[in-house]
C-alpha cells in the first residue's frame, strides 16, 4: 500500500493539530459552478420556506377543509390538498424541517458509531476483532423491531409526536450502524499494516491520533457515501415502521409519513411523489455543495 | 315464416349455447392469508371460515340476503322443551364428497366433537349453556334429537357454523357434505376446492349443482395487487372493497361492482373505565360521566366521516346493531345529531368550563386524552384524526396513537394502560345472544369495564337482567321488545360511541352470473352453489 | 494442516455459539416486547371463560424463555424445528417449503443490484460526464419505498423479483462509486495510467486489488441487507418467501419461529461475513 495523500495533497507526515472535522471538511467544493449555485439557491429556497412557514398566518399542518378533498394544485394550495383537505405543500415544508434534521443527526450518529466500533476492532485485531465482528453479525441478526416496540410502549401516551419521533431515529441510530462498521473494519484492516501507519507508530504518533490523522482520511469514501445513504434509508423506515405505530402519529407530518401514501400507488394523485422528490432533491443538493458530497456529483 | 324459423333457431341456439357455456369453469378470488385449520370445529379466522362455508354441509342455513332460516340437510327441525331439545329429520340418500353415505350418526358425531370439553374453539362455544354434555338421540337413520341442559336461545341459528363431520369416512374431515371439497393446497399460493361429485342439490331444472368446477382462492394480502389482478382479469371477485377502491372500480367499470347496503360492521369509540387502571383519576371521573361521553358522541361529525373516509358507502350509526340487522335492529333510534353547540352545553352542564386555549374540568386540568388504534388500518387512522379535529372544536385535545395490534389488544384486554380507543366491530351472529360477552358486566369482553364482579352503575345492571331476560325468553316477540331497551340504554349512556355502519362493497367480473351480494359475511359469494362462470359476454 | 483444521473447528464453533447467543437474544427481546401474551381471539364475543383460560394458559407455557429456548435447542439437535405457533404448522415444513422462493430473490436481487451498481459506478468515474445523471438516479432509487416499487412493477408487468436488485443497488452505488473515484485518484493509478495501461488492467490490477476488503465486507452485508429488502417486497407482493414468514412470525409474536428465523439469519450473516474476511486475507497475502 503506498502512502495515503493527506488532506491538501501533501505527501509528508507531520504532527500538525488537526481535527477529525476539519479532516472531513478539507478538499473544499469548486465554488461558482452552476450546478452549485443552483443547489445553493434550491436549498436555502427549501430551508427558508420550511423554516418560516410556522410564521404564515393561517397555514396549518393539520387543519382538515373538508370541503376542498383531495384537490387539485391552485392558487391557494400550490401541491394540492390530501383526502381530508389538509394543505399538502405546507405539511411538506413542515415535515422538512423535522425529517431533514431527525434523518441527518440520526445518519451522523450512526456513522461515529460505526467508525468508532468498526475502527477500533480493525485497528486492534485479533480477540478485540473477533468479538466485536461477532457482535456485528449478531447486531445485523436480531429482530429489533421488538426493542422499537418496547421503547415505544414505554413512552407516555400523551408524549408528544416529536418526542416519539426522536426515539424512533434514535433507535434506529443505536442499531443501524453494525452494517457500515463491517465495512469501516475492513478498511481499518487494509491500513493498519501500510507504510504510512507504521512510520506514525514508529515517529510516536498515539493510536487515536494514527486512527484519526491518518486512517480516517482513508475512510472518508466509504463513510461519506454510508452517511448519504443511511438518510434515505432512515426515511423509508421510518415509513415501514409507521405501519407499526413506530412513526409519529397523525397529523404531525414527517417525510416518511407522507411517503406512506405512495404504498397505495393505484389510487395516486401525482402530488403524492412531492416527498420522495423534495428527499431526493435535498440531498442531490447537499451532495453538490458539501465537502462530504463524495465525488460523484 | 322463414324469418320466424331463423329468428327461433339463432335464439335456441343461444340459449342452449349460453347455457352450455354458463355450467362449470373456474371462479378465482383472494384469501388475505392462509387458513390457519381446515377442521370446521376449529375454525376462529375469517380465512378458514370461508373454506369451511364453502366446504361444509350445515343442517341449517341462514339465507344472507333474507336473513331466514332454511334447511339444509335437515328437511325439517322442531325446537321444544323450553328451548332445551331440538330434533333434526334430514335428508335421505346423501353421501359425503368421498361417497360415504350421511346419516344421523354423523350428525351425532359432530355434536359429540363439538362438545368435547378439550375442544376451546368460537364455534362450540356458544353450545356450552352449561358444563353439563348434551344428551344425543339417534332415534332413525334420518332423525337426532339433541337436548342441552340449560335452554339456548337462538338454538337452531347456531347450526350455521357447524359443518357436519363423516364418522365413517377414512379421509376424516377432508370429507365434506358442501358443494366443494379441498382438492390441493399449497401453503402460501393458493387452495383449490373442486366441484363435490355427491353434492345434494339440485336446481329447478334438475341439475345438480354447483354450476362452477372449481374454486381457486388465492393468498393475497395486498389489496392493491388484488385490485390489479380483478382489473386484468385474473380474479373472478373481491369479497370486500375498500371504499377509495370502490370508487376508482366504479369509474372504470360501474357494472362491476356492488354496494350492498350497511353491513354488520361498525365503528366505535369507547372510554377506560375500569377503576384499576392506571390513567389519572380526574380523566376517570370524566369518562364515567355520561354527559361527557354524550357531549363528544355530539360533537362528531359522522357525516363527514361518511362522505370523506367512505365515499358516502356508510351511514352514520346509531346504535349496536346495525340496520343490516332487519330483525333486532331498533329502528327507533335515530344517530345522535352532529351538534358542538349541545355537546358544549353539555360539558357546561357537567362542570366543564371553556377558555381560549381549551376545555378545563372543574379541578383546573386541560381537558386531554390519548385514542389508541390499530396502526396500518387507514380508514380507523383517518377517522381518528378527523375526531382530532372535531373535538377541537368544543376545547378538547385529541392525541391519536397509533399502535401495532398486539399491543393495542394487550392494552386493552390486559394492562389497560389507554384512555380512550378507536376499533370497529363485526357481529358475526344476528341474534344479539351472541353479544352477552360484550354486554355482560361480568363478561371479558364488556371493553369499556370487562370482569366486574358486581355492576359498576345502575344501567349496567339494567343492561344484565335485560340481556339474561332475552337470553331465556322463547318468543321471538318479546325477546326483540328486552333486546330493544338494551339498545336504548347503549343509545343514552354511550359507553360505546358509535360511529358509522360501513356498507358491504364488493366486485364481480362480468362473467360471473347469478351473484346475489348480500350484506351479511360472505357477502359476495354466499350462494356459490348457485353461481355460474359464462365465456359468453354478451349473452348477458 | 493441523493448525489449519483447529482454526476452521474453532471457528465453525464460534460460529455456532454467536449464532445460539443470537437465539437466546432474539427470544428474550420477543418475550419481553410489547404484546406478547395478546390473543385475537381474546377479542372475540362467542369464546365462554373455559376458553379464554385455556388460552391463557397457552401463554403460561410460553412465559419462562429460558426453558423454553433450551427445549427448542434440544429438540432441533434431534431435527426437530417446532411448531409455529401461528400458523399451526411444522416450522421444518415452512422454511423448507418458502426457502427456495426466497433463495431465487436474494440471488437475483444480490447479483442483479452488485451488476448494476458496479456497472453504473464504474461509468460514472470513467465518464464523469454521466456521473450526476447516474448519481441523481441513485439517489432518486433511494428515496423511493420497495413496496412502491414493487407495485409499479407488478403493475407495468415487469419482473417483480427483480426489485430487490433495484431497491439495493443504490445502497451499493454510493460506496462502490467513491471507492473507485479515490482508488482512480491514487498516484500509482495515475502513473499506470500515463504508461498507457488500458482500462480493463487498471480495473483488474489496480482498482479492485485496492477496495477489495471493502468490496468483500460490502458483499457480506449486502446478503443481509438483501434479506431485510425481501422482507416488505414479499410481504407486500405476496410472494410466499423466507422474508414474508418472518414478518408474520413478527406480527404474530410467534416466538419458536423467529428463534429459528433468528439462527438462519445470524447463521447465514456470519457465513457471508466470514467468507469476506478469509477472501480478504487470501487478497492481501497475494
Amino acid at each position: 500500500m503506498l502512502e495515503a495523500p493527506l488532506p491538501g495533497g501533501r505527501g509528508s507526515v507531520e504532527p500538525v493539530r488537526v481535527s477529525a472535522a476539519s479532516i472531513l471538511l478539507a478538499e473544499p467544493r469548486p465554488q461558482g459552478s452552476g450546478m452549485t449555485k443552483l443547489a445553493e439557491i434550491i436549498l436555502v429556497v427549501l430551508l427558508t420556506a420550511s423554516l418560516a412557514i410556522g410564521l404564515v398566518p393561517g397555514a396549518s399542518y393539520s387543519h382538515q377543509n373538508r370541503d376542498i378533498t383531495a384537490a387539485a394544485p391552485s392558487l391557494k394550495f400550490p401541491l394540492g390538498t390530501d383526502d381530508l383537505g389538509r394543505d399538502r405543500l405546507t405539511r411538506l415544508l413542515y415535515a422538512t424541517r423535522i425529517s431533514m434534521l431527525l434523518a441527518a443527526t440520526a445518519a451522523a450518529a450512526t456513522i461515529a458509531l460505526a467508525f468508532l466500533i468498526g475502527g477500533l476492532a480493525g485497528y486492534y485485531g485479533g480477540l478485540c476483532d473477533r468479538l466485536i465482528a461477532s457482535i456485528l453479525d449478531l447486531m445485523l441478526s436480531l429482530p429489533w423491531l421488538f426493542l422499537l416496540l418496547a421503547v415505544r410502549a414505554l413512552l407516555p401516551l400523551n408524549a408528544s409526536p416529536v418526542t416519539s419521533l426522536i426515539a424512533t431515529y434514535a433507535m434506529m441510530a443505536a442499531v443501524g450502524w453494525a452494517a457500515p462498521a463491517r465495512i469501516v473494519r475492513a478498511g481499518v484492516r487494509n491500513f493498519r499494516h501500510s507504510e504510512f501507519v507504521l512510520q506514525a507508530r514508529a515517529q510516536g504518533c498515539p493510536e487515536t491520533r494514527v486512527l484519526l490523522r491518518h486512517i480516517l482520511p482513508n475512510l472518508r469514501p466509504v463513510l461519506v457515501a454510508q452517511f448519504w445513504t443511511a438518510i434515505p434509508v432512515f426515511i423509508l423506515a421510518e415509513a415501514n415502521l409507521g405501519f407499526l405505530g413506530l412513526s409519529a402519529s397523525d397529523p404531525f407530518p414527517t417525510w416518511g409519513t407522507l411517503l406512506k401514501e405512495l404504498q397505495s400507488p393505484l389510487l395516486l394523485r401525482p402530488e403524492a411523489f412531492a416527498p420522495a422528490v423534495a428527499i431526493a432533491v435535498s440531498l442531490l443538493c447537499f451532495k453538490l455543495i458539501t465537502p462530504w458530497g463524495g465525488s460523484q456529483v | 315464416m322463414k324469418n320466424f324459423f331463423c329468428r327461433t333457431a339463432i335464439l335456441a341456439a343461444t340459449l342452449a349455447g349460453s347455457s352450455l357455456a354458463q355450467s362449470g369453469g373456474e371462479l378465482r378470488f383472494c384469501l388475505r392469508a392462509d387458513p390457519k385449520t381446515f377442521d370446521p370445529l376449529r375454525v376462529e379466522d375469517d380465512n378458514s371460515e370461508t373454506v369451511r362455508y364453502i366446504t361444509g354441509g350445515v343442517l341449517l342455513r341462514v339465507n344472507r340476503k333474507t336473513q331466514e332460516l332454511s334447511p339444509e340437510l335437515a328437511r325439517s327441525w322442531k325446537v321444544d322443551q323450553q328451548g332445551r331439545r331440538i330434533t333434526f329429520h334430514l335428508r335421505t340418500g346423501l353421501s359425503f364428497s368421498d361417497g360415504t353415505p350421511f346419516t344421523a350418526d354423523d350428525v351425532a358425531y359432530t355434536v359429540t366433537r363439538l362438545m368435547d370439553p378439550k375442544l376451546h374453539s368460537a364455534t362450540a362455544d356458544p353450545f356450552r349453556s352449561s358444563d353439563a354434555p348434551p344428551q344425543i338421540a339417534v332415534t332413525a337413520r334420518d332423525t337426532i334429537a339433541i337436548t342441552f341442559a340449560t335452554p339456548i336461545s337462538g338454538l337452531e341459528r347456531l347450526f350455521d357454523q357447524v359443518a357436519i363431520l363423516s364418522r365413517h369416512s377414512p379421509k376424516k374431515i377432508a370429507a365434506v357434505m358442501g358443494p366443494f371439497f379441498v382438492s390441493e393446497y399449497k401453503p402460501g399460493v393458493e387452495i383449490v376446492l373442486s366441484r363435490n361429485p355427491y353434492y345434494w342439490k339440485l336446481d329447478a331444472n334438475g341439475q345438480r349443482m354447483p354450476y362452477l368446477d372449481r374454486i381457486r382462492l388465492q393468498i393475497q394480502q395486498n389489496r392493491d395487487m388484488e385490485l390489479v389482478r380483478f382489473r386484468r382479469g385474473e380474479l373472478d371477485l373481491i369479497n370486500s372493497l375498500d371504499p377509495e377502491v370502490f370508487e376508482q372500480l366504479a369509474r372504470q367499470s360501474p357494472e362491476s361492482v356492488s354496494d350492498a347496503g350497511a353491513s354488520l360492521e361498525s365503528e366505535m369509540l369507547w372510554f377506560n373505565q375500569v377503576p384499576t387502571s392506571a390513567i389519572p383519576a380526574h380523566k376517570r371521573e370524566w369518562f364515567a360521566s355520561q354527559d361527557f361521553r354524550r357531549a363528544v358522541s355530539e360533537a362528531i361529525n359522522r357525516a363527514d366521516l361518511v362522505k370523506l373516509v367512505y365515499k358516502g358507502h356508510a351511514a352514520p350509526a346509531a346504535g349496536l346493531i346495525s340496520p343490516a340487522n332487519k330483525f333486532w335492529v331498533n329502528r327507533s333510534l335515530a344517530p345522535h345529531p352532529f351538534d358542538a353547540r349541545s355537546a358544549t352545553a353539555r360539558l357546561v352542564k357537567a362542570g366543564f368550563t371553556s377558555h381560549s386555549d381549551g376545555l378545563y374540568d372543574r379541578a383546573g386540568h386541560r381537558v386531554e386524552f390519548s385514542v389508541v388504534t390499530n396502526a396500518g388500518n387507514k380508514t380507523r387512522e383517518r377517522i381518528a384524526v378527523m375526531l382530532q379535529q372535531d373535538l377541537e372544536h368544543i376545547g378538547i385535545k385529541l392525541n391519536v396513537v397509533t399502535l401495532d395490534f398486539p399491543s393495542l389488544i394487550e392494552r386493552m384486554t390486559q394492562t389497560f394502560q389507554y384512555e380512550a380507543c378507536l376499533l370497529g366491530l363485526t357481529n358475526l351472529d344476528l341474534d344479539p345472544s351472541a353479544q352477552m360477552n360484550v354486554w355482560l358486566s361480568s363478561a371479558a369482553d364488556h371493553q369499556w369495564n370487562p370482569n366486574q364482579k358486581t355492576p359498576a352503575t345502575p344501567w349496567e345492571a339494567e343492561i344484565d337482567r335485560l340481556m339474561r331476560a332475552q337470553a331465556a325468553e322463547l318468543r321471538l316477540a318479546e325477546r326483540k321488545r328486552l333486546f330493544d331497551q338494551v339498545q336504548q340504554i347503549v343509545w343514552e349512556q354511550e359507553p360505546f360511541i358509535y360511529l358509522i355502519n360501513k356498507n358491504s362493497l364488493m366486485a364481480f367480473s362480468p362473467q360471473l352470473r347469478n351473484q346475489a351480494p348480500a350484506a351479511i359475511q360472505p357477502q359476495a359469494y354466499w350462494n356459490i352453489d348457485q353461481m355460474k362462470k359464462s365465456t359468453l359476454v354478451a349473452g348477458r | 494442516m493441523r493448525r489449519h483444521l483447529g482454526k476452521i473447528v474453532r471457528q465453525f464453533a464460534a460460529l455456532l455459539a454467536t449464532a445460539a447467543i443470537g437465539g437466546f437474544l432474539a427470544a428474550a427481546l420477543v418475550r419481553n416486547g410489547p404484546g406478547f401474551e395478546a390473543d385475537e381471539r381474546d377479542l372475540d364475543a362467542r369464546l365462554n371463560d373455559g376458553s379464554r383460560a385455556a388460552i391463557r394458559a397457552e401463554h403460561e407455557e410460553r412465559r419462562d424463555v429460558v426453558r423454553g429456548y433450551l427445549h427448542q435447542m434440544r429438540a432441533m439437535l434431534h431435527g426437530d424445528f417446532g411448531t409455529s405457533y401461528s400458523l399451526q404448522r411444522p416450522i421444518g415444513e415452512l422454511i423448507a417449503a418458502r426457502l427456495p422462493v426466497t433463495a431465487q430473490l436474494m440471488a437475483i436481487g444480490v447479483g442483479g443490484g452488485w451488476m448494476l451498481a458496479f456497472a453504473l459506478a464504474l461509468a460514472a468515474v470513467l465518464w464523469p460526464a454521466v456521473s450526476r445523471t447516474v448519481g441523481a438516479l441513485s439517489t432518486i432509487a433511494l428515496c423511493l419505498p420497495s413496496a412502491a416499487l414493487a407495485i409499479f412493477m407488478f403493475v407495468a408487468g415487469g419482473p417483480v423479483r427483480a426489485i430487490i436488485a433495484l431497491v439495493l443497488f443504490p445502497r451499493l452505488f454510493d460506496t462502490l462509486h467513491n471507492l473507485f473515484q479515490a482508488a482512480y485518484e491514487r498516484p500509482h493509478v495515475l502513473t499506470a495510467r500515463a504508461k498507457g495501461v488500458t482500462g480493463p488492467g487498471i480495473l483488474f490490477h489496480h482498482i479492485l486489488p485496492i477496495c477489495a476488503p471493502e468490496l468483500l465486507a460490502l458483499a457480506g452485508i449486502s446478503v443481509v441487507m438483501a434479506f431485510g429488502v425481501a422482507i416488505p417486497v414479499e410481504t407486500l407482493c405476496d410472494l410466499p418467501g423466507l422474508g414474508q414468514l418472518a414478518w408474520k412470525a413478527a406480527t404474530a409474536r410467534d416466538l419458536p419461529l423467529l428463534v429459528v428465523m433468528t439462527l438462519m439469519i445470524t447463521l447465514l450473516t456470519q457465513f457471508c461475513n466470514t467468507a469476506a474476511n478469509w477472501l480478504t486475507r487470501e487478497e492481501q497475502a497475494c
